[in-house]
């Protein structure tokens, strides 16, 4: 840009949050002194509606071509500011932000003083590389109206059914041969007691009868190419592999019950110790018999352990499947951290099955926290009445399991009302156990470069916010794919996922980020390190040349830092521009 | 443009389902009972288990919501009547004075300075006063002032001194009709009265405060600054105690909530991290019934509240709060679980955490729609388990915390509010196919 830099400066107080520690006023005066600054002001909020206006109305008044905001964090913030610029006729990649709250106020509260110093180090580190920005154009991509659901559960098929009755095409892939996911196997369902083809045979009836809908089963991904709008997707199957082209995708691929590892509380040594699955399919066969006790033991592989801090430093740097891979061979013997939501309401379900029929049996369940939310403690109650017993045992001491000279098997745990030690002579001993990630999420995760959280399960965009989002576009997820969920909150999670990826196809297009890597052919020698080392398979040597497709670039820098020949830059993040800010910071005066 | 919607409620379920239906290319009216758009979300100071900042994460997206050409906005606004079925509702909204022209308000806030009627801030929990005519949030949307004629002294002072004579003292109520295919409901929760349950000492005792006024205490922007202090003295409390249940889980005819409200164990386990943090040496202890750290992320919160933070949890449901009249300490009477024997202990502050129950007024907003309520006085699911935010009433669809406690946080209000979405546009699609 020819044009002589016209700066305008906006500080903000954020209330108190940054105003009570920052002396803005003085950080705005001294705003007003640096090179190009045309003007400079300080508000209370200036993401409040008041400051975008005062920004809109100075762009106007001082013929402003650039536009630094110095208050919190471009990761919520940015999106905002950028497009206040572009409603005053700006480009909104002629605006930088300075991050005066975590990075001063925050950090520094209790030395108000160099927190002020700071502050006008990074304004004038703004204000250097806001100087040399140039307008960027946001590539626009055609968005195909088709979506692929990985995963016939419960909540892929709410979702694909939402999408196809909104005029859709969708493909639903399933690796089994039939749809219907963990559901389809449960006998009854809490709190109803209702039978789970009750709610799952219906929706299979509509999903495979759905004009719109395409099921393939017994099939899984092979391959996923390109991104969002666009992606290629190879399937496979026994009978060879299919290629469809999709706009969108959603990942419902579901959970697994854990299994405890053989001797664990002599799980797989008696064989009167099964799991709650196991014991759904005893009650669904309906050979319960008329036991005089059954045992059941909450928390079992769940709550357990402590994601240890190697685990956590591993994490985000390292190959995510690298991490889920390392993360389930631990907890394969120690158990998951994490408390998996359902399985209090699925052990009052079987106590209430089995009393049915047969009233006689002294059904004990073993709990620490009985986790009975929102208006499943009226399901709790009806177990009471049906006087299934709650102990609420020391969690810290896992109960012993015993086989006794007789036969019987027998449970000693520790009463936290008595504190003694409690032995129950029982027939049946059955553990709950949690929902756990699956192990094919490793390859999916790598394929949809979708990352995996902790505990194991995909990460959704942001935990509170964008809980079905995914931090690739165009991805989204369902159902218990990312982290325990009941029925109604997996069919809330698919319609929400449809609504997501629906207004992508809705629209049929999407504009993308413009901060993309630029290779200066000239310079390039087509050694392929860029190639080697980009993550979202962005550039491609070809005819000796780096070529960058922009559309799957995420602006990450990895293969401008590599580069031998210093061929490749960033847009938006030039070495020019960097090395202003640095210079600013080193060198004031200069 | 395809038929439009009605979303009532301007929470974060609210603005979620407006913005997913605005982007989809519905034409959106999203109507808020009062000034201001944000809701419980705006309250709040941090949000667990991340601890973000909870306003801004909001604030971003409740002006993206309203920026949207789609979305109109109409604030201090109920809906009063509604006629018609799915695909062709007529709804008739009134719109309250605000005795402030919407058009030439800029917000900034001069006539509030210069008011002198001062009422209790609503926003803060009634801790702290505003003025008569005020912004209920600095980061409000819409940014424009509203005047509490209740709280007014018709002095005419504020008409004086604004500058772009926005004054309207003579406003009158506008009622709009609107013609939409569906309607949406998030109209939220409130938090129940623990002075109803005597013995907890609120409102009797100063030093007994709701979890609430504490995230307003908290909160930097909040009405003491984010200065943790306690209303007797004005000093900081040394040692707290948290209170949890009250009200819920709770099958007493008088108070007749007998469901768990889902969110308190994790707020509170949040509220006690957030206190360590502003005041490392305080004492904290938290009595519970059960902890129900239910979801992503919370156990392994609660096993670091523990082991990082020093805070402790007591498996007890106090049965009384008493106080020392001398120093306005509170003492708590509970049983100990380990020794079973009757204890109390004495604390600076205590925290209720009280059960969240159906807005006021939701009755009457039920019978407007003639969609049915729930034993709990929440919104009926048409099916708990199929179709959990469809109302009894076809084309209805309810969303957030108006729904029960099934939902319970933030990003299940934000799935919903996107779910809702989903569902209309599935409904309205079929409609036109038919």
């Amino acid at each position: 840009m020819e044009e002589e830099p016209r700066i305008g400066v906006f500080v903000c107080h954020c209330g108190v949050n940054i105003g009570g520690i920052v002396n803005v006023p003085e950080v705005t005066e001294y705003a007003k002194k640096l090179p190009f600054v045309t003007y400079a002001e300080h508000n209370l909020y200036t993401c409040s509606e008041a400051g975008l206006a005062a920004i809109k109305t100075a762009i106007k008044e001082y013929n402003l071509n650039r536009v630094v905001v110095a208050s919190c964090t471009p990761r919520t913030h940015e999106p905002l500011f950028r497009g206040t610029c572009k409603e005053a006729g700006l480009n909104p990649y002629l605006f930088e932000m300075a991050n005066i709250r975590d990075q001063c106020s925050w950090v520094h509260m209790h030395e108000a003083e160099k927190a002020t110093v700071k502050a006008k180090d990074l304004v004038r580190m703004a204000v250097a590389k806001a100087a040399l920005l140039e307008p960027q154009t946001e590539p626009e991509v055609e968005v195909k109206d088709v979506s692929l659901v990985i995963g016939a559960g419960v909540a892929g098929m709410t979702a694909a059914l939402s999408m196809a009755n909104q005029g859709f095409k969708v493909y639903l892939v399933d690796r089994d041969k039939e749809p219907g996911g963990i559901v389809r196997r449960l006998y009854k369902l809490y709190p109803t007691l209702a039978d789970s083809s009750e709610v799952i045979d219906p929706l299979i009836e509509v999903v495979k009868s759905h004009k719109n809908i395409d099921l393939l089963t017994s099939m899984t991904l092979k391959e996923v190419l390109g991104y969002v709008g666009n992606f290629h997707v190879t399937l496979t199957s026994s009978g060879g592999d299919k290629d469809i082209d999709v706009g969108t995708i959603i990942v419902a691929c579901g959970a697994l019950n854990y299994r405890p590892p053989k001797g664990l509380y002599q799980y797989g040594v008696y064989d009167k110790v099964i799991t709650q699955e196991e014991l759904d399919g005893v009650l669904k066969r309906g050979n319960v018999g008329e036991p005089e006790r059954i045992v059941m033991i909450q928390c079992v592989g769940a709550r357990k352990g402590e994601i240890r801090p190697s685990e956590l430093e591993a994490f985000p740097r390292s190959d995510t499947a690298e991490l889920l891979r390392k993360i389930l061979k631990a907890r394969k013997e120690e158990g998951w951290p994490y408390c998996s939501r359902i399985c209090c309401m699925n052990a009052i379900k079987n106590a209430i099955l089995v009393k049915e029929r047969s009233p006689k049996t002294d059904v004990v369940i073993l709990f620490g926290d009985l986790r009975v939310y929102k208006e499943y403690e009226d399901f709790y109650r009806m177990a009471r009445d049906l006087e299934v017993r709650f102990v609420r045992h020391i969690e810290e001491v896992p109960p012993e399991i015993t086989q006794r000279s007789d036969g019987k098997l027998e449970v000693a745990a520790y009463d936290a009302l008595s504190g003694l030690e409690v032995k129950f002579p029982t027939d049946w001993v059955v553990l709950s156990t949690p929902l756990r990630p699956r192990r094919s999420e490793v390859l999916l995760a790598r394929m949809l470069k979708v990352p995996i959280s902790t505990d194991g399960f995909l990460m959704e965009a942001h935990l509170k916010l964008r809980p079905v989002d995914t931090n690739v576009d165009g991805v989204f997820l369902a159902g218990t794919v990312s982290g325990p969920k009941d029925i109604p909150e997996s069919i809330i999670s698919g319609e929400a996922a449809a609504a997501r990826a629906s207004i992508l196809m809705g629209n049929r297009k999407v504009v993308t980020d413009a901060i993309t890597a630029v290779v200066d052919e000239g310079l390039c020698i087509g050694c392929g390190l860029c190639e080697e080392i980009c993550p979202y398979g962005a550039p491609k040597i070809e005819d000796r040349k780096s070529k960058v497709r922009e559309i799957l670039c995420r602006g990450c820098g990895s293969c401008a830092a590599e580069c031998p020949r210093r061929a490749i830059t960033m847009r938006h993040f030039g070495e020019h521009q960097v090395l202003a800010q640095v210079k600013a910071l080193l060198m004031p005066e200069a | 443009m395809q038929k439009g919607v009605v979303v009532i409620g301007g929470g974060i379920a609210g603005i979620q389902a407006s913005s997913d239906l605005a982007n989809r290319g519905f034409k959106v009216y999203l109507v808020e009972k009062s000034p201001s758009i944000g809701g419980r979300m705006a309250q709040l100071d941090k949000t667990f288990p991340t601890m973000d900042c909870s306003m801004c994460i909001l604030a971003p997206k409740m002006i993206e919501c309203v920026r949207h050409p789609n979305v109109q906005l109409l604030t201090y606004s109920e809906v009063k009547d509604v006629k018609g079925s799915v695909g062709n509702f007529k709804v008739r909204v009134l719109k309250k004075p605000r005795y402030i022209d919407e058009r030439k308000c800029t917000g900034c806030g001069i006539c509030a300075e210069n008011c002198p009627s001062e009422a209790p801030n609503e926003f803060d929990e009634n801790i702290g006063m505003r003025k008569a005519v005020y912004m209920p949030f600095p980061q409000a949307v819409p940014r424009v002032m509203v005047i509490d004629k209740d709280n007014c002294l018709e002095c005419g002072l504020c008409d004086n001194v604004c500058p772009a004579n926005a004054v309207n003292r003579e406003q009158q109520p506008e009622e709009i009709e609107l013609d939409v295919g569906a309607v949406i409901v998030a109209t939220g929760f409130d938090v129940f009265d623990p002075s109803v349950i005597p013995q907890y000492g609120y409102k009797r005792f100063q030093n007994v405060i709701t979890a609430m006024e504490l995230e307003r205490t908290l909160c930097a922007s909040g009405p003491t600054g984010g200065h943790l202090i306690r209303p007797s003295d004005g000093k900081i409390p040394r040692s707290i105690a948290f209170i949890q249940c009250i009200g819920s889980r709770d099958r007493r005819k008088w108070i007749n909530h007998p469901y768990c409200s889902s969110i308190c164990c994790k707020y509170a386990v949040k509220d006690a991290v957030l206190i360590k943090e502003h005041e490392p040496d305080s004492r904290i202890t938290i009595f519970y019934i059960d902890m129900r750290a239910f979801g992503r992320g919370f156990q392994e919160f609660v096993n670091r509240a523990k082991s990082e933070f020093g805070i402790t949890f007591t498996r007890s449901n106090p049965g009384e709060v008493s106080e020392d009249p001398n120093t306005n300490n509170v003492v708590v009477w509970f049983e100990d679980p380990i020794t079973r024997t009757v204890q109390h202990a004495s604390f600076d502050l205590v925290v209720l955490c009280p059960t969240l129950i159906p807005r006021k007024g939701v009755e009457e907003l039920a019978k407007t729609l003639g969609a049915e309520l729930d034993s709990y006085g929440f919104f009926k699911s048409a099916d708990a388990v199929k179709k959990p935010l469809d109302t009894t009433v076809s084309g209805i669809f309810a969303c957030g915390y108006c729904v029960g406690p099934k939902t319970g946080d933030i990003p299940d209000s934000v799935a919903q509010g996107s779910a809702t979405a989903s569902r209309v546009a599935e409904v309205l699609a079929r409609l036109e196919v038919a």
